[in-house]
């Protein structure tokens, strides 16, 4: 069982690494490219020893020094060390281009893919969730695959061949310098399976402390209404001391390594000259050859100890691609149906059919809803907090589509509509309103694609947050800072209905659209809504019930079914649970 | 950065024997090609095979000492660097929780967030790496030429003549790249700005079908963060052959001089050998230089973040003056208060009111008429630009911030529930006993749905209580706010997302269950601050009506039309008869 989990795991990440790859193979030529460049530049970078050697043999004759070999080798090594360098910097130019272009890449994918996400994704995902993954994991992702590539396709050429030269220069040396590879992979070994979870728990000890700050931010003037401030800073001392003290952890751990893996190179040259000299005092190998083998057994140690960290890495990258692969394989709202229809102008006749709903399969938040709301009639949804009213947008527009029953527009299943087409032919204010970070005007004019300044302007009149706008000193091109902190409340709803009131929809939804406005405002602007409901199917949700008392038709919702339904006067009439809660704000 | 030495100073003397060691184990590491240059070009030529194995067991031991050395400087600089993070880093909270409300407003929530998260990270890192590195290169990099001029004083002139050519590079390509990765970070913010800013309005943007003007102006951030990335990438990546190229130049060179040198006596063969060494690890250490100088730039940047919050002075100090004369009797008192958030645009002018213990008061006017910022006045979040506002007769400027406002229970607008428990987030913090959390509760009518829970009060919410919906939110509020039995309650429009019914229970069960205590509720139903004793209207930040329910519907335009757009016509007919 565990053995078939861990095979399953492996395959996963295979997959994984698979799909990486094909983002990769995208740029054929540019990988190509590298492949070469990568090849031939390390292959000139392992010369160099070589010629040092000869060079130095050269000068170590019985006979003298031979100039001519000299400088033939030595002209031989700047050659080459230059045409080295300067292929190793274009391949790093290049990698840096493809890998740049491979993010580019994935970041849109990820977002593109984001903006098709039924909105309950969203809903059940952090904010800071999405940001990471577009943010933080595809960088991790990069930095391992155009670092790790490299290193390990380069690590691998160098390993081999300096291992060649060296069995060409001594075998005997080579022999003995093999001894210390053992060390090296005892020192690898050691690290990832003892770093690795430490790391793990630092990142996540850092973690849970920067939520914990962020959180408590965020509650900043509550902290001090309540003069909490002492507690809470305690808490944070801990969380503080755990996540420092996991740093020092993993800290301890790796500070081992560094040293470690100077130590292994330094025993090898301890290894090589005290051998090496014992070989060139018998007349077995030639002093210049020393020096090369040096030069190589450094090459041949780095890459070894680097194995380490890259494993490291690319696990990391592999998880970070996960998350990213994740968002990338959610599915999507549902294809339009293959012949969906375009709803152009609608009527907007509205029939809700034996409707039923819930967010989750087993928790019904609408039972069984029906009603009709002929083109032009303002239907009012009221009952109390969590009666499912906001369900009611939710499935209007389809952000969710009901698990039983028909909702119809014009007479036609809003199934067979394509979406985008449907979503247009309504407008709306929501109760959380949303401002994005750019000017006022463009938060306004974001309502109807190509909006000129009059309309605009108008708009705002409209909906009477002109006179506050033209009081800020930048005016329209003021801007609305992070989630609209500058704004109050109510100006930010105002402004959300000025938004609205740019939309040429024939079907409006106002679900608490003046919830946060005060009664009198509302007052001003209820003859600019008139104007905007006018002629259109409005759907209205409301606490307050003078908002909806003029509407043509009003459902009284109370646990997801429609208890009453009719006209303000019919329902006081009545005496039901509507006149109950008409009464219940006059007590 | 003196910040950080300020930080350090406590440490010296465990960071200087740190250092010590650190310079013993990489000192003994330098001597290391010496030593084979030695064995190479004085012993092997004696045929002495006992005394090259001697010496090679010198060299083993220094490469011990070098390893033990580093391994335990290393690990008292991570001790160091744990320490004094943890410090600057509890510091830093304690005085951004002490920040004025105007001060945090100046630096903005996010800001701060990030100088207590990813700017104390580069610190700690910095703190750690320079102690590690700071020592080790610059030992290197001059050890290493100093014991070159000891084995060969011409070759190592060679040898130094690159020293000033790579230290060029480093420095100009650090500088230019520091310019670059902070063009970079900025890029991403936009980044991160515009996926909160969707994630948010996702339903808006669908509502819109601006899903491809979302798609574009998105690919334009991301082509920016692609262009700054490649920019910093490609200058960065300069440093790497360029050194190389210019050490293995040097090499050349020391192999080409070191032939005359060889041919006329002046010099041995290992000597020119353990000048290859010596090569290596000068290249080494340059490039940890060029590594620290990243690092130093990106810290001292954040050190410096770090230091504005931490010098922010201290703001609203309590004032003991004799000018500061008591009232008794009233528990909130306004005397011509005036207050701005700066623009130079008053919120509130000229207000004037005053509640006696265990009467309510009622506030309500028109959206951005300055309700709220009373209540910011009453805490003290802000002080007043002109006028004085007493809170249980007295001035408060002369409370320290926790005696006053542990008067308060508050629920403030958009107030704020942590991911805990519903118990933790009534409780908040103050140890209270489970029966005061429990009547608290059911005062709030919050018992209803916390009973219905699973796991009652124990449940957990998460962030900003998501899970729980609008009203059952504020009603956790109003429980938190009660629970500490205040002396002043201050609801601010913390009932707008309950229904008519709910509100009206709620009121008459804290009036009922709180006779002594003195309750502000702001709203924008009038129907929520009726039973006030005193009802304050508020209009454009001035006073336009003050009394109870009924002086106010004969004497307030104002307060008349409210209630009129609320009720309709009829009903405010039928209430003047």
């Amino acid at each position: 069982m565990k053995t078939n989990d861990l095979a399953r795991k492996k395959g996963s990440r295979r997959a994984v690494l698979w799909r990486l790859m094909k983002y990769f193979f995208r740029y054929k030529f540019a990988v190509a490219a590298v492949f070469a460049l990568m090849i031939s530049s390390n292959l000139l970078a392992l010369l160099g020893p070589m010629l040092s050697g000869q060079a130095i043999n050269a000068i170590d004759l019985e006979t003298g020094v031979d100039f001519d070999a000299v400088y033939r080798y030595c002209a031989l090594m700047a050659i080459f060390y230059v045409a080295s360098s300067v292929l190793s910097y274009l391949l790093s130019v290049l990698m840096i281009r493809l890998s740049q272009k491979i993010i580019r890449k994935m970041r849109q994918d990820v977002f593109d893919k984001l903006l098709t996400l039924p909105v309950g994704y969203f809903d059940r995902l952090q904010a800071g969730d999405i940001i990471n993954r577009v943010s933080y994991d595809i960088d991790t992702v990069n930095a391992s695959l155009s670092n790790d590539i490299l290193q390990v396709l380069t690590g691998f050429i160098t390993v081999v061949g300096a291992f060649a030269a060296m069995v060409w220069i001594s075998p005997i040396l080579l022999g003995v310098v093999i001894l210390t590879v053992p060390v090296s992979v005892w020192v690898t070994i050691k690290r990832s399976r003892s770093v690795r979870p430490l790391f793990r728990k630092r990142s996540a000890k850092l973690a849970e402390l920067n939520g914990f700050s962020e959180e408590m931010l965020s509650g900043l003037k509550t902290i001090k209404a309540y003069g909490r401030e002492e507690m809470i800073s305690h808490k944070f001392s801990d969380k503080n001391t755990d996540a420092v003290d996991a740093f020092y952890d993993a800290d301890y751990y790796g500070s081992l390594i560094g040293p470690a893996v100077n130590f292994v190179n330094n025993f090898g040259m301890v290894l090589i000259s005290t051998v090496g000299s014992v070989l060139y005092l018998y007349g077995r190998l030639l002093i210049g050859d020393i020096n090369s083998f040096l030069l190589y057994s450094r090459r041949f140690s780095g890459p070894i100890n680097e194995l380490a960290n890259i494993m490291g890495e690319v696990q990391s990258a592999l998880a970070a691609a996960e998350r990213v692969f994740g968002v990338l394989d959610a599915s999507p709202e549902r294809e339009d149906v293959p012949d969906a229809k375009v709803l152009t102008d609608p009527e907007g006749e509205v029939e809700f059919r034996n409707v039923r709903f819930g967010y989750l399969p087993d928790v019904t938040v609408i039972r069984d809803l029906s009603f009709r709301a002929s083109s032009g009639q303002t239907v009012a949804i009221v009952g109390p907090t969590g009666a499912g009213k906001t369900t009611l947008v939710n499935l209007l527009m389809r952000f969710y589509d009901p698990q039983g029953g028909n909702i119809l527009i014009d007479g036609t299943d809003v199934r067979e509509y394509t979406r985008q087409s449907l979503r247009a032919a309504f407008s709306m204010v929501l109760q959380d309103t949303w401002l994005f970070e750019g000017t006022i005007f463009e938060n306004i004019a974001y309502g109807k694609e190509g909006a000129t300044e009059e309309e605009v302007r108008a708009a705002a009149r409209a909906a009477h947050i002109a006179d506050y706008i033209e009081s800020l000193p930048e005016g329209y091109s003021a801007p609305v800072t992070d989630g609209g902190v500058n704004l109050s409340k109510g100006q930010k709803q105002l402004m959300t209905i000025a938004r609205a009131m740019l939309s040429p929809a024939h079907l409006l939804i106002l679900d608490e659209a003046t919830s946060n406005v005060d009664t009198r405002t509302e007052l001003l602007i209820r003859d600019a809504m008139l104007r905007l409901m006018e002629g259109k199917t409005c759907f209205v949700i409301a606490h307050r019930l003078s908002t909806v008392q003029n509407a043509d038709l009003i459902l009284v919702v109370r646990n997801g079914d429609i208890v009453e339904s009719g006209r303000h006067e019919e329902l006081l009439a009545a005496g039901g649970f509507y006149s109950e809660i008409y009464r219940a704000q006059f007590e | 950065m003196k910040l950080v030495f300020s930080y350090l100073a406590r440490y010296k003397w465990r960071m200087s024997v740190g250092l010590f060691i650190k310079a013993l184990g990489t000192v003994a590491e330098l001597f290391l090609p010496m030593i084979m240059a030695y064995m190479i070009d004085e012993i092997a030529p004696a045929q002495d095979l006992a005394l090259l194995i001697v010496w090679g067991a010198v060299m083993l031991v220094c490469a011990l000492v070098a390893l033990f050395g580093n391994v335990i400087a290393n690990r008292m600089a991570s001790r160091v660097a744990r320490d004094t993070t943890e410090r600057l880093r509890r510091d830093l909270f304690v005085k951004t929780l002490a920040l004025s409300a105007r001060q945090s407003d100046e630096f903005t929530v996010p800001s701060l967030v990030s100088r207590l998260s990813s700017d104390t990270y580069n610190v700690h890192n910095m703190i750690g790496m320079m102690q590690r590195l700071g020592v080790r290169a610059p030992i290197l990099v001059i050890g290493g030429v100093a014991l070159t001029f000891v084995v060969e004083p011409v070759l190592a002139l060679v040898l130094l003549a690159v020293v000033p050519f790579l230290t060029v590079v480093v420095i100009v390509v650090s500088m230019r790249g520091i310019v670059l990765y902070t063009d970079l970070q900025r890029a991403v913010d936009g980044m991160v700005r515009k996926v909160r800013d969707d994630y948010t309005g996702i339903r808006v943007i669908k509502a819109l079908s601006r899903t491809d003007y979302e798609s574009r102006s998105f690919a334009a951030i991301n082509d920016r963060v692609v262009h700054c990335e490649t920019k910093a990438g490609v200058t960065m990546g300069i440093t790497n052959p360029v050194l190389n190229l210019l050490l293995n130049l040097g090499m050349t060179a020391v192999i080409l001089v070191g032939a005359y040198r060889v041919a006329s006596d002046n010099a041995l063969v290992g000597e020119i050998i353990a000048f290859t060494s010596y090569f290596t690890i000068i290249l080494n250490a340059v490039i940890m230089v060029s590594r620290i100088f990243v690092n130093y730039s990106k810290g001292g940047a954040s050190a410096k973040r770090i230091a504005q919050v931490l010098n922010a002075p201290e703001d609203l100090l309590p004032v003991r003056e004799a000018g500061l004369t008591p009232r008794t009797g009233e528990m909130i008192r306004f005397e011509g208060v005036s207050f701005g958030y700066g623009l130079g645009v008053p919120v509130v002018k000229d207000i004037s009111f005053s509640v006696r213990r265990g009467e309510s008061l009622g506030v309500i006017g028109a959206t951005g008429s300055g309700k709220s910022t009373l209540v910011s006045l009453m805490l003290r979040f802000y002080e007043a630009e002109a006028g004085k506002v007493f809170i249980d007769g007295r001035d408060v400027r002369s409370y320290e911030d926790a005696e006053l406002r542990g008067k308060f229970g508050v629920v403030l607008q958009n107030d704020f529930l942590m991911a805990a428990s519903v118990r933790e987030n009534i409780d908040f913090e103050r140890s209270l006993a489970d029966g005061a959390i429990r009547t608290a509760a059911a005062c709030a009518r919050a018992d209803g749905f916390i009973d219905a829970l699973e796991e009652g009060y124990e449940s957990e919410l998460t962030a900003r209580g998501a899970n729980f919906s609008g009203g059952q939110k504020q009603r956790l509020l109003i429980a938190r706010a009660l629970a500490g039995r205040p002396d002043i309650l201050i609801l601010d429009d913390s009932s707008s997302a309950l229904d008519y019914k709910t509100d009206a229970q709620l009121r008459s069960a804290i009036l009922e269950n709180f006779p002594e205590t003195t309750i502000v509720m702001i709203a924008q139903r009038i129907s929520s601050v009726r039973f006030a004793d005193k009802i304050l209207v508020l209009d454009g930040g001035r006073i336009v009506g003050f009394g109870s329910d009924k002086e106010l519907m004969k004497t307030c335009e104002v307060y008349r039309n409210i209630y009129r757009s609320q009720h309709g016509e009829e009903e405010a007919e039928h209430e003047d008869e």
